[in-house]
């Protein structure tokens, strides 16, 4: 009994600083409704300041208790320097920029993090007077659990007081429930983002430092937190402080006693958790369901996306170019533009949900993955002939994306991006975890083409014929009734569904299209790499995903191609630096800030300003 | 037979009685205007007939079918169109497109993946424009069109797949007086031509009693007066309910809920 | 049509030649040096692949001021991969056909490296894995084109289990990261264990996410089976989460035998500062107490050069050139052939004494330095230790021609 209760309490220490972290996050997303990446990078940071703080402090508690809070509030400061410098700017621009903006931060601070405290992980000291541990009921509880569950409840306690006895914590409220009523009210919207983010990131230091004393702080922390707190603050329902702190107990106790049955499953338990909770309750425990009309907010910048007669011509153009390039160029650079016609055709494939359909996917590489871990297991085990294996992968994806797509197309915005990363996160632990026959970590070996594609120069065909097939039947189905409807849907819920056509049906099989076309780009990945590792449908390859949908243009048609294209090259190129992540974020940010319809949306925009070419319609 | 029966409906929201015990039939050709005050249930009763809402009892039978449970769509497929208060259009396509879209799914070609949706059924849609006279805006996107424009486009489309019965919740909540009496006029012209039963909410009285062949008076979700204008117009019940009593009430203003 | 491809092809071709042969053509006579290209994840484990980077500069340098090898001089050609087998396969096929490089070389992370050696496999280009510790590099992944330097898991754990089943601990309990390594190690354990000791019964098992511990209930759970001797396959932050956990929760008590795989290195020692477990079993590395005066040279160099103490990584990054220098100077040439025909067998003296590339699976016998920890000074050691000579620990001939013929 004893045990069970020390393993209670164990899981309420690690529910605690979980819940520090997370309603930070929360608190961010209601007022701004900013998928803050950067929050995890936050609680990175606290954890470096405050270890640098206490480590040259004098020791002692009052110093520790000090550094640590000294911590918090610089990261506090750094969360407001972020706002007023990048999110500040581009609040108007789709929703999802300011994610993608807030990973090219994630970036950045990954850096400037090596660059002040080297790459070694840093021990810091235990915390004073809380260095041992008590005995409770015949097991050992460390001292500092104790402390972290306390300072989880006097945070609880006094967040409860701020939002609910302050006139600016009735505003934090407000903003979170009603949007609209903050510039009805006449506040001053700005300043109370700016306070909200100060807040936020306060807590996200806060957890980083209060760390210090049970584990070593590493570069990794930044992305390691982030996605279990996007968990805990989905499944609590975002913006819902006191949701926050229930799913934190629930993920942290389950995982406690969790690895007591199944001591294997701890990476699967946390997403079954999220996936769980959205299907029976979609804007999760405590939350608010989105306001109905929020989908009616879209904004149609779209043009007319019918490629004119020159810009056809213009696209033979390239294609030639391609068709040509093997004789030029170095074999190294066909090996490149074969990533890029995959990664087009992957990026292509989310496009028509997203682009089309308004339906944002945070776990699109799920399909990509199955796709490449189809192909890979029908050559691998099923000694299928390599096109064969290409020509079907795609329908393993298909039958992923039927699955969870049928649960994700029920919700929308920011849910089904989250309920879209759960699935994938199920897959990829499943996966990662599954070495008998995906091999885990290592993945799947040996995936080469056939003999008579071997070389780079055939298969540099094989791939542009195929993906140009795939990205051509993808532009072919916007143009179709069916990509018309969704579109429809996407402009007009109310309408569509008032001209007799089930938006949600379509919604489905625009997600199982999607995935398949993923699924086929997938399929020919593994053939041009000779693997396919985990790393196909992890979390960094849905964000690539998205960044060259967004980087490229969401609102154009040849956005997703431009974006694959800048993507490859720049990684390519920036590799050879040290510091290559600080200037691939910058870049990103930068992007966000100067082009926030994407390379190609912008670039067409200068154009009309200048008339240099016509405005469409 | 009518076109449309509703018999007993009723609708409650949390206790309150939004709908009670409302009966009416609308015959083919005729345009049936139901008035009264904010909260008196307008809306509530376009909801339970349009499939928006599930009555708690009662019944709308629609040509001999009974619509209740029916989801929105089912309803429109059965040739019940409708327009909205505010208007839905898809903003990112032109007007030619959206009535197009509305053909498209009443040829039940939404799902089709290789044609050309531009190309499809446009000589139709032209010709649905031109009767609402927006033929010449055809290729201009319905986000950039004046409000009055998205209403007769809203038309258009409502008049897509040849209904028999046509909802119109507040059709000229927004427009300027004189749009209005040309919209509902328009209306009334269509619906002649084509023998279409409309029932319709309005604010505007003159729009109204210029063009409703009967008007139902609701008030606190009771049908108190029925009858031609001049009927209702002279019925004392409804000047005190309604007209009487100083009520202001505004053509933008919210609509009614319960 | 095909006859003007052709044409145009041709043109190009003879071209290209012509710029080539320009280009070569003064440079070659003279001393064009030998190309390795190399691979690491360098920014994404800054901390364990920067001491294998200086290892293998500081030898570079050493062979071309000493002239360099058959005549030419090594030049290195280094790729970050991001931490992703992608990454690594693009930067393996930018060094082949951009480069030209003479040979490939590096990994750390094992995944990474078993894609550059199915790599190396499919464009038949030499690749000396030098950190990467997957068992399947050699083995069941093996290939004619693939050696690997570092001892791999399996004789690592192995080691660790001949030193285990001397003790009279029966009841043992495992704690591995819940991926390929950890499964590969705890296998490699329990096959040796069972054994030596086939009295021996493993009563729990917990496998964290890497770099995800729970470090409290881990401990706990591992408390509650009430276990003789731990095997632990923890290392980096999960280690040091860990330690920190069972110290205080009482779990490393003095009846308590603890194996800890790798922990004895000191990239993952080192951090642990006095807070280091104490008298566990661990392979390691005990650089500040050799005594073989080659090997102290290296150690005195490495420390005057970079004003730090070596790592692991630093030794194998050094040695792996040495046994490239070998190699080439064996072959007398850099044509593939002769060199891979040159690395089976090949015996060389290290710095840690004679090393040989096993002709039977392209594994070098470098072995591992066991020990027991213990803090001194307040600084975290390896005492008691001796070093393994790798070749003893391998599994039989047979077995492992099963498993290299399985692929």
């Amino acid at each position: 009994m004893s045990f069970y209760f020390a393993q209670f309490l164990t899981g309420l220490a690690s529910a605690s600083s979980l819940f520090l972290v997370a309603s930070g996050l929360s608190i961010i997303f209601g007022v701004t409704r900013v998928v803050n990446f950067a929050h995890g990078s936050f609680y990175m940071l606290g954890a470096f300041i405050a270890y640098s703080l206490v480590t040259s402090l004098p020791p002692g508690p009052f110093w520790f208790w000090g550094g640590v809070i000294l911590a918090a509030l610089t990261v506090g400061v750094v969360g407001v320097i972020m706002e007023i410098l990048v999110l500040r700017r581009i609040y108007q621009a789709p929703e999802l920029f300011q994610l993608v903006a807030t990973f090219g931060v994630v970036l950045l601070l990954k850096d400037v993090a090596l660059w002040t405290w080297g790459p070694e992980d840093k021990l810091g000291p235990r915390a004073p007077g809380f260095d041992g541990a008590i005995d409770i009921f015949g097991s050992r509880v460390p001292e500092y659990d104790l402390v972290v569950i306390v300072v989880g409840f006097v945070v609880l306690a006094g967040l409860w007081l701020l939002f609910s006895r302050t006139r600016w914590g009735a505003l934090v409220r407000a903003a979170t429930e009603d949007r609209e009523m903050l510039g009805a009210l006449g506040i001053n919207q700005a300043l109370l983002f700016t306070g909200v983010f100060f807040l936020g990131s306060v807590l996200a230091g806060l957890g980083g430092a209060m760390q210090l004393p049970r584990a070593s702080v590493s570069h990794h922390m930044d992305l390691a937190i982030i996605a279990t707190v996007f968990v805990v603050v989905v499944v609590g329902g975002m913006g819902s402080i006191v949701g926050a702190f229930l799913a934190s107990v629930i993920i942290s106790e389950l995982n406690a006693f969790g690895i007591l049955i199944f001591p294997q499953i701890t990476l699967v338990l946390m997403f079954l958790v999220m996936a769980v909770v959205l299907v029976i309750r979609p804007w999760g425990i405590l939350g608010r369901p989105e306001d109905e009309t929020a989908g009616e907010e879209y904004e149609h910048q779209s043009l007319s996306w019918l490629p004119s007669r020159a810009a056809r011509l213009a696209m033979a153009g390239v294609v030639g170019v391609l068709l040509l390039l093997p004789f030029v160029v170095q074999e190294f650079y066909l090996v490149l533009m074969t990533e890029v016609f995959i990664l087009a055709l992957f990026a292509a494939s989310l496009h028509f949900i997203m682009g089309n359909g308004g339906m944002i996917s945070f776990g699109h590489a799920a399909y990509f993955g199955l796709g490449a871990y189809g192909g890979a297991t029908l050559l691998l085990y099923g000694d299928t002939p390599m096109l064969l294996a290409i020509a079907l992968a795609p329908f393993v994806a298909a039958l992923g994306a039927a699955v969870f797509g049928w649960f994700c197309v029920r919700l929308s915005g920011v849910y089904m991006a989250m309920l879209s990363l759960a699935f994938a996160q199920i897959v990829w632990s499943i996966v990662f975890q599954s070495s008998g026959i995906t091999g885990g970590e290592d993945g799947l070996v040996g995936v080469w083409p056939a003999e008579w594609a071997s070389e780079r120069q055939v298969f540099y065909y094989l791939t542009l014929a195929v993906t140009l097939g795939g990205i051509l039947a993808l532009w072919r189905m916007l143009f179709s009734p069916f990509g018309y409807s969704l579109r429809a849907g996407r402009d007009s819920p109310r309408r569509v569904e008032a001209i007799g056509i089930g938006f949600r049906t379509h919604k489905w099989l625009a997600f199982v299209i999607a995935g398949t076309f993923a699924g086929l780009a997938g399929g020919l990945y593994g053939f041009a790499k000779g693997i396919v590792t985990p790393t196909t449908l992890d979390i960094p390859r849905s964000i690539d995903a998205l960044m060259m949908v967004l980087l490229g243009g969401v609102q154009t048609l040849v956005g997703p191609l431009v974006g694959a294209f800048a993507f490859v090259v720049l990684e390519d190129r920036l590799l050879a630096f040290q510091y290559w992540r600080a200037i691939f974020g910058l870049i990103i940010i930068g992007i966000c800030i100067a082009m926030p319809e994407g390379i190609v949306g912008s670039t067409r925009s200068f154009l009309t300003r200048r008339g240099l070419v016509s405005s469409g319609r | 037979m009518s076109e449309l029966t509703v018999s007993r409906l009723s609708k409650s929201f949390g206790g309150v009685r939004a709908l009670n015990d409302v009966s009416f039939r609308l015959e083919p050709g005729e345009l049936l205007a139901m008035i009264g005050p904010n909260g008196a249930g307008k809306s509530t009763c376009f909801n339970c007939i349009n499939g928006q809402l599930r009555p708690d009892h009662g019944s709308v039978q629609f040509v001999g079918r009974d619509l209740v449970g029916l989801a929105p769509r089912a309803i429109w497929r059965l040739g019940v169109g409708r327009t909205f208060q505010i208007t839905a259009t898809f903003g990112s396509m032109t007007v030619a497109e959206n009535v197009q879209m509305a053909l498209i799914s009443h040829h039940r070609r939404s799902r089709a993946l290789w044609p050309l949706a531009t190309r499809l059924y446009r000589d139709e849609a032209l010709g649905l424009l031109e009767s609402v006279s927006m033929r010449d805006q055809a290729e201009r996107r319905c986000n950039v069109l004046a409000y009055g424009d998205l209403k007769r486009v809203e038309l258009a489309v409502a008049l897509a797949h040849d209904p028999r019965l046509l909802l119109m919740d507040e059709p000229t909540a927004g427009m300027a007086p004189k749009e209005r009496i040309e919209l509902m006029g328009l209306t009334a012209q269509i619906v002649g031509d084509k023998n279409i039963a409309v029932l319709f909410t309005e604010h505007d009285m003159d729009v109204v009693f210029a063009n409703a062949s009967r008007i139902i008076v609701l008030n606190r979700g009771e049908i108190v007066a029925e009858g031609t204008p001049a009927a209702v117009r002279a019925n004392p019940l409804v000047q005190e309910v309604y007209l009487g009593a100083g009520s202001t009430y505004k053509p933008e203003a919210r609509p009614a809920h319960a | 049509m095909k006859s003007t491809k052709n044409r145009t092809r041709l043109f190009l071709a003879m071209a290209a030649a012509v710029a080539m042969v320009g280009l070569t053509g003064t440079a070659a006579s003279a001393a064009e040096p030998i190309r390795i290209g190399e691979i690491n994840s360098y920014t994404t484990l800054a901390d364990f692949t920067q001491p294998y980077k200086k290892g293998w500069e500081m030898a570079i340098e050493e062979i071309n001021a000493a002239g360099g090898v058959i005549g030419r001089p090594l030049e290195v050609i280094s790729r970050d991969d991001g931490g992703k087998p992608e990454n690594a396969v693009k930067a393996a096929e930018e060094l082949t056909t951009k480069e030209n490089v003479d040979l490939l070389a590096g990994t750390y992370f094992s995944h990474i490296g078993v894609a550059v050696t199915n790599y190396s496999k499919q464009r038949k280009k030499l690749f000396v894995a030098t950190e990467p510790m997957s068992d399947d590099i050699t083995w069941a992944q093996g290939n004619d084109y693939t050696f690997r330097l570092r001892p791999n898991t399996y004789i690592q754990s192995a080691i660790l289990a001949e030193e285990a089943a001397k003790l009279p601990a029966k009841r043992w309990a495992i704690v591995a990261p819940n991926y390929k390594f950890g499964q590969d190690a705890v296998a490699a354990f329990k096959k040796v264990m069972k054994e030596k000791r086939p009295d021996v019964e493993f009563v729990e098992e917990q496998w964290p996410a890497l770099f995800k511990i729970d470090p409290g209930a881990t401990v706990q759970a591992l408390m509650q089976a009430k276990p003789d001797g731990i095997y632990s396959a923890l290392f980096s932050r999960d280690l040091t989460a860990f330690v920190r956990e069972a110290e205080l929760r009482g779990l490393l008590t003095d009846d308590l035998t603890v194996v800890g795989l790798l922990t004895g290195e000191p990239e993952y020692l080192d951090p642990m500062g006095a807070e280091a477990p104490k008298n566990w079993i661990v392979t390691g590395y005990p650089w500040y107490a050799v005594t073989e005066p080659a090997h102290k040279k290296f150690i005195a160099d490495y420390q005057a050069k970079y004003s730090d103490t070596p790592r692991m990584g630093s030794l194998i990054g050094y040695i792996s050139i040495y046994a490239i220098k070998a190699m080439i100077e064996k072959a007398g040439s850099v044509d593939q052939d002769k060199l891979i025909a040159a690395m089976k067998d090949l015996t060389f003296d290290s710095v840690v004494g004679p090393i040989t590339f096993r002709g039977i699976d392209h594994q070098s016998t470098l072995g591992a330095w066991v020990g027991r920890t213990a803090v001194v000074d307040g600084k975290p050691m390896m005492v008691d230790w001796r070093y393994a000579q790798g070749a003893q620990y391998f599994p039989t001939d047979e077995e492992i021609r099963q498993m290299r013929g399985a692929k």
